[in-house]
């Protein structure tokens, strides 16, 4: 698998003929299996950017690249995680997971067996027939992932997952995620604002900066995992991205 | 000893509480009724209770038909209507919340018709469908079409566009984007509009069975009643009409409890 950012841009217009840049020539490749966390202040557009790559909006210019086909819309390989989580409330836990599987017409004991063997990958097992509203707010993250994996995409997109929740469900979270795409070798693109996070869980992070946004650098993450946010090295590489995200801000 | 149900709020005090001014209207109504000793005016509880007693029998309303016959023609009537209504207003109401084209065709168009009430339909009900169902099924569809549009319009438009995208990527073609993420996230607002459009398609076909000509159905019993002077056949009259309204108000309500609940969960 190949993901390649080829100069994307995006303007958006505002009040009918002023032209806001919102992202500015962004171009950058997604190796087979990487975890790269795209990594930037509010307002710079690495929402829009996700949101791009997923075929939700379409850039104004510039191209998304998959295996050398264009993204032009939603796509079941490229899997996407909602910030607010955007579980179907209606249906129960199994029924969110199973929706995917149910769209592309999957036979029922096939659906039970894919979600059963998700559920206790999550640590969820015994909460199927729970409903979202009854889960917590980690919970509910983590049926929101393997709703999006159940369909076994090829990349996952993460939008600020974790960004509703408290530090201690979000540092689990964390560590479970490096699990499941430890145990999957999915590709993920992961959306944060958060500098110890992106260091945290990255190969590569893409530090964007703001208005436009663009990439001021992408950082090799090389450390061996599990990573000690303690560590001399951890601390190294935290203070470079956030020396990167000092310098754009503007005085004000 | 259980010392909640001395709490004014437990469940024994309230539901006690509901029962007060009913029973005390009942008593005034009483006193009153014996006071005022004019049947033609207010009649004494028991004969009103001798005609609620007595819901098959045609002898105490002198031959308007018993209270039963008329209300399950009352009810036929109304469930008709209100099935019309919701056929057309819940798919056009989705069209409407999903496309701005449908949206811009019809809704100038429905917002003139909106303000106009069911009743006022009445005289072309009887021009163009003359006296009979069709015209009565009009002017209760009339009543019920609106608040099932509308509600329906909002439910659509309520739907989170998060779940729908989620529903995109997952793979949902339009067509299962629409029976399976807009109808049901949809559906319980479509449910309260279903709800309100019974309630006043209740009120309306009780005003059409007042319609000239009409010889059948709550509303004729009672305003044949009135003619003559049956004051006691009238009041029982209302009482059956009141207790079939909150009756099918209560099942809508328990299946919104059963059926949505994840709504009342969500913030």
């Amino acid at each position: 698998m190949t993901l390649k950012i080829d100069h994307l841009s995006k303007r958006f217009v505002k009040g009918g003929q002023e032209q806001v840049n919102s992202l500015s020539d962004i171009s950058f490749e997604v190796e087979d299996s990487e975890f790269i966390c795209i990594l930037g202040p509010s307002g710079c557009g690495k929402t829009t950017l996700l949101r791009i790559i997923a075929g939700l909006d379409s850039p104004s210019s510039g191209q998304v690249l998959m295996n050398g086909s264009v993204i032009d819309k939603p796509n079941p390989k490229l899997g996407m995680i909602f910030q607010d989580y955007s579980l179907f409330p209606w249906r129960t836990v199994n029924g969110n997971i199973a929706f995917g599987l149910e769209m592309q017409g999957t036979k029922k004991d096939r659906i039970q067996a894919t979600t059963e063997k998700y559920l206790s990958l999550a640590g969820l097992s015994g909460f199927g027939n729970s409903y979202p509203n009854e889960l917590s707010g980690g919970m509910r993250q983590r049926v929101a992932v393997i709703r999006a994996l159940a369909v076994e995409p090829v990349v996952l997109l993460m939008d600020e997952p974790f960004g509703a929740l408290d530090a201690q469900s979000r540092n689990k979270l964390q560590h479970d995620l490096i699990d499941i795409w430890e145990k999957t070798r999915k590709t993920i693109l992961f959306v944060t604002h958060s500098v110890d996070e992106a260091v945290f869980l990255a190969d590569r992070i893409v530090v964007l900066s703001s208005r436009p946004g663009h990439i001021s650098e992408i950082v090799p993450v090389q450390q061996p995992r599990p990573r000690d946010r303690t560590s001399v090295e951890f601390a190294k590489i935290r203070r470079h991205v956030l020396e990167l995200i000092n310098q754009n801000i503007p005085v004000q | 000893m259980n010392r909640s149900i001395f709490r004014p709020g437990s469940i024994p005090w309230r539901s006690a509480l509901k029962f007060l001014l009913p029973v005390a209207i009942i008593i005034g109504w009483e006193v009153l009724a014996i006071i005022l000793d004019n049947q033609f005016i207010l009649p004494r509880l028991e004969s009103v209770f001798a005609v609620l007693i007595n819901p098959f029998s045609g002898e105490l309303t002198f031959g308007s038909g018993s209270l039963v016959d008329n209300a399950i023609i009352s009810l036929g009537r109304v469930i008709a209507g209100f099935l019309v209504a919701a056929v057309l207003a819940i798919p056009l109401g989705i069209g409407m919340g999903r496309s701005p084209i449908i949206h811009e065709l019809f809704d100038s168009f429905l917002q003139l018709l909106r303000p106009i009430p069911p009743l006022a339909w009445v005289p072309l009900a009887l021009a163009w469908f003359k006296i009979g169902l069709l015209s009565m099924v009009f002017i209760i569809g009339m009543g019920a079409f609106f608040p099932i549009l509308l509600n329906t319009l909002d439910g659509v438009k309520g739907v989170k566009k998060t779940w729908i995208e989620a529903a995109e990527i997952l793979g949902a073609k339009e067509r299962q984007i629409l029976s399976r993420v807009i109808l049901p996230g949809a559906a319980p607002t479509i449910w309260t509009g279903l709800r309100v459009g019974f309630g006043i398609a209740w009120m309306c076909v009780v005003a059409a069975e007042m319609m000239p000509g009409t010889n059948s159905g709550l509303g004729y019993l009672i305003i044949s009643s009135y003619n003559f002077g049956q004051v006691p056949v009238i009041i029982a009259g209302m009482v059956v009409i009141g207790l079939i309204g909150i009756g099918f108000d209560y099942l809508f309500k328990i299946v919104e409890q059963r059926s949505f609940a994840w709504r009342e969960l969500e913030r």
